[in-house]
């Protein structure tokens, strides 16, 4: 593919680069428009004169910081316990001399293809009294199967030998994992810690569906109720649109970039694993 | 000690002989790992409760199902709950909107991926190369509503940009959040928007896979970029294009919840109303 110096060679290469552009600004230029108007002190069109009040009026109502302060309290337990969760069953699963393993790898596998809907699992997490608890926004996405196949196969990349050193210098089953494979596995930990917690972040699905408490509204649901409802007017889910009518697009504008601000900032992280994380995945599955 | 049955087996007698050393074999072997079975103990619960507990619960199609009397008293009704859904028109109705949003991803969505996957395929500055995928996969990691918070701000006729603009350069404008007419072109540009890079990586790495020779060959038969990428880059692909396709057809039906319920509206809701949307707005609103 390389040295072609001919015309229409290079013309291609000039026109590729322009369409790629367009489609890397059509990717940017919508968030962008809401940061900078976030931060303009009049709801014109034009961004102008820079200002923080929209921040500073959010950080000042109760509602936002509570939502905040429940959303980051989510992520972080949340992520941890899933982490945890997934590292040990990955690692139970990894251990080829395990009676039974092939019939608990089909047990999670199945649940890659068949689940048993919405209303049912509703009922099972009001039956463990989870309802309106922050619990349901934690337990009932604990693992995720597709990342503890994944964590397995790494797991199963870690040579025989090295753990069967261990066994022999007198290391018990939990001596190999904490002091043998977990220290060779933080960077695919940090990446998966990092998964969950943009997945934590991000839900609002189960939010909806189990939490009907208002003051126990992680921050994308207040943030459908301030920017949806407000601008839509026939509004869709519970909550009343009366009482948020009231904020500007400054406000609106403001909401959506908190909520981005935790993704932007692990992003840099996430993107050095994630496309080897998948590849694994897809080739492996 | 015969441990293994010898000759036509007649009666049963010899196998009760066997079973106990079986048994006892096993029993040490699982006593051996139970460590490595305590660590599997918390994902397994988790499996069993949150994932096979709610498949029992399919059991309430079959019934007349009584909250208060639970999924083991409630009346047995058989197919009765079938016909009335499939009898009711908000099923047809249900059906073509599903159906027609499934086909317009197939039909728009997933050729973008392979396009863009393409275009990146071409480039030679490597810097470029790599500056625009960490672009365009930022959407990915993005919550819906996040997403239609910025579809929102853009196009409310409240003051949003893109109606802003249109009445500068006087024209009408038009509500596209509230309008039957632009839900499935919004639906599907919010698709393309949010998860297009992300569907590049996996053509990305099948890309890379692709013999050089192939093109060096092709080059001295006289073939210019565009027959290059026609004749030797789509055919190497092709495979991977056509697993992703069955992939996609295998979810077919899965329109996402979260973006379709934040989009819905009363004056879109005769397009918008999926599956999914009328199982929570009849089973749980």
């Amino acid at each position: 593919m390389v040295n072609e110096r001919t015309f229409a060679g290079r013309a291609f290469d000039a026109a590729n680069i322009v369409l790629l552009t367009l489609v890397s600004l059509a990717t940017l230029l919508p968030f962008v428009y809401v940061v900078v108007a976030s931060f303009s002190a009049t709801d014109d069109i034009i961004p102008k004169s820079f200002t923080l009040s929209a921040y500073r009026y959010l950080f000042s109502t109760d509602t936002f910081v509570r939502s905040l302060g429940i959303s980051i309290y989510i992520t972080v337990v949340g992520t941890v316990l899933s982490l945890v969760a997934t590292a040990l069953s990955a690692y139970a699963l990894s251990h080829r001399k395990l009676p039974g393993r092939r019939f608990f790898l089909l047990l999670v596998l199945f649940t890659m293809l068949f689940n048993g809907g919405m209303i049912p699992t509703y009922f099972v997490v009001k039956d463990l009294g989870m309802i309106n608890t922050l619990w349901s926004l934690m337990i009932p996405g604990l693992i995720s199967s597709f990342y503890l196949i994944i964590m397995k196969n790494f797991f199963l990349e870690i040579p025989e030998d090295l753990k069967e050193a261990a066994r022999i210098d007198g290391c018990t089953e939990l001596g190999v994992l904490f002091r043998v494979v977990l220290p060779l596995s933080l960077p695919v930990l940090a990446a998966f810690g990092l998964l969950y917690a943009v997945g934590i972040w991000n839900q609002y699905f189960n939010a909806i569906l189990y939490i009907n408490d208002q003051t126990k509204w992680p921050i994308q649901v207040l943030l459908q109720q301030i920017v949806v409802l407000a601008s839509g007017g026939f509004g869709n889910a519970a909550g009343s649109a009366d009482a948020v009518q009231v904020f500007g697009q400054g406000v609106r504008m403001a909401v959506i970039v908190v909520s981005t601000i935790p993704i932007l900032i692990v992003y840099p992280f996430l993107q050095k694993h994630f496309a080897k994380g998948m590849l694994i995945g897809s080739v492996k599955g | 000690m015969s441990d293994v049955m010898t000759g036509p087996v007649i009666s049963e007698q010899p196998v009760p002989k066997a079973k106990p050393r079986q048994v006892h074999e096993l029993w040490r072997r699982v006593w051996k790992e139970r460590w490595i079975y305590a660590l599997f103990l918390p994902g397994f619960a988790y499996f069993i409760i949150f994932k096979y507990w709610p498949m029992w619960g399919v059991i309430m199609a079959f019934e007349n199902y009584q909250p208060f009397q639970g999924v083991l008293d409630s009346q047995w009704v058989g197919l009765e709950n079938f016909q009335r859904f499939f009898s009711d028109p908000a099923f047809w109705q249900l059906f073509r909107n599903t159906f027609i949003l499934a086909v317009y991803n197939i039909v728009f969505f997933f050729p973008c991926t392979i396009i863009v996957a393409l275009l990146l395929n071409e480039l030679r500055l490597r810097w470029f190369k790599s500056a625009v995928q960490t672009l365009i996969y930022i959407p990915h990691f993005f919550s819906w509503t996040v997403v239609v918070g910025i579809t929102y701000m853009l196009l409310t006729t409240q003051g949003g940009l893109v109606n802003e603009l249109l009445k500068m350069v006087g024209l009408h404008q038009v509500n596209f959040l509230e309008n039957s007419a632009w839900f499935r072109p919004l639906i599907v540009i919010q698709d393309i928007w949010k998860e297009t890079g992300w569907g590049t990586i996996i053509f990305l790495a099948a890309l890379a896979g692709v013999n050089v020779e192939l093109y060096e060959a092709a080059r001295i038969d006289g073939a210019n970029r565009l027959q290059q990428l026609w004749h030797v880059t789509l055919p190497a692909i092709r495979g991977v294009i056509i697993v992703m396709f069955i992939l996609r057809l295998g979810s077919f039906l899965d329109v996402g919840f979260e973006q379709i319920w934040l989009m819905l509206n009363a004056m879109n809701r005769d397009v918008g109303e999926v599956f999914d949307t009328y199982v929570y707005t009849l089973g749980l609103q």
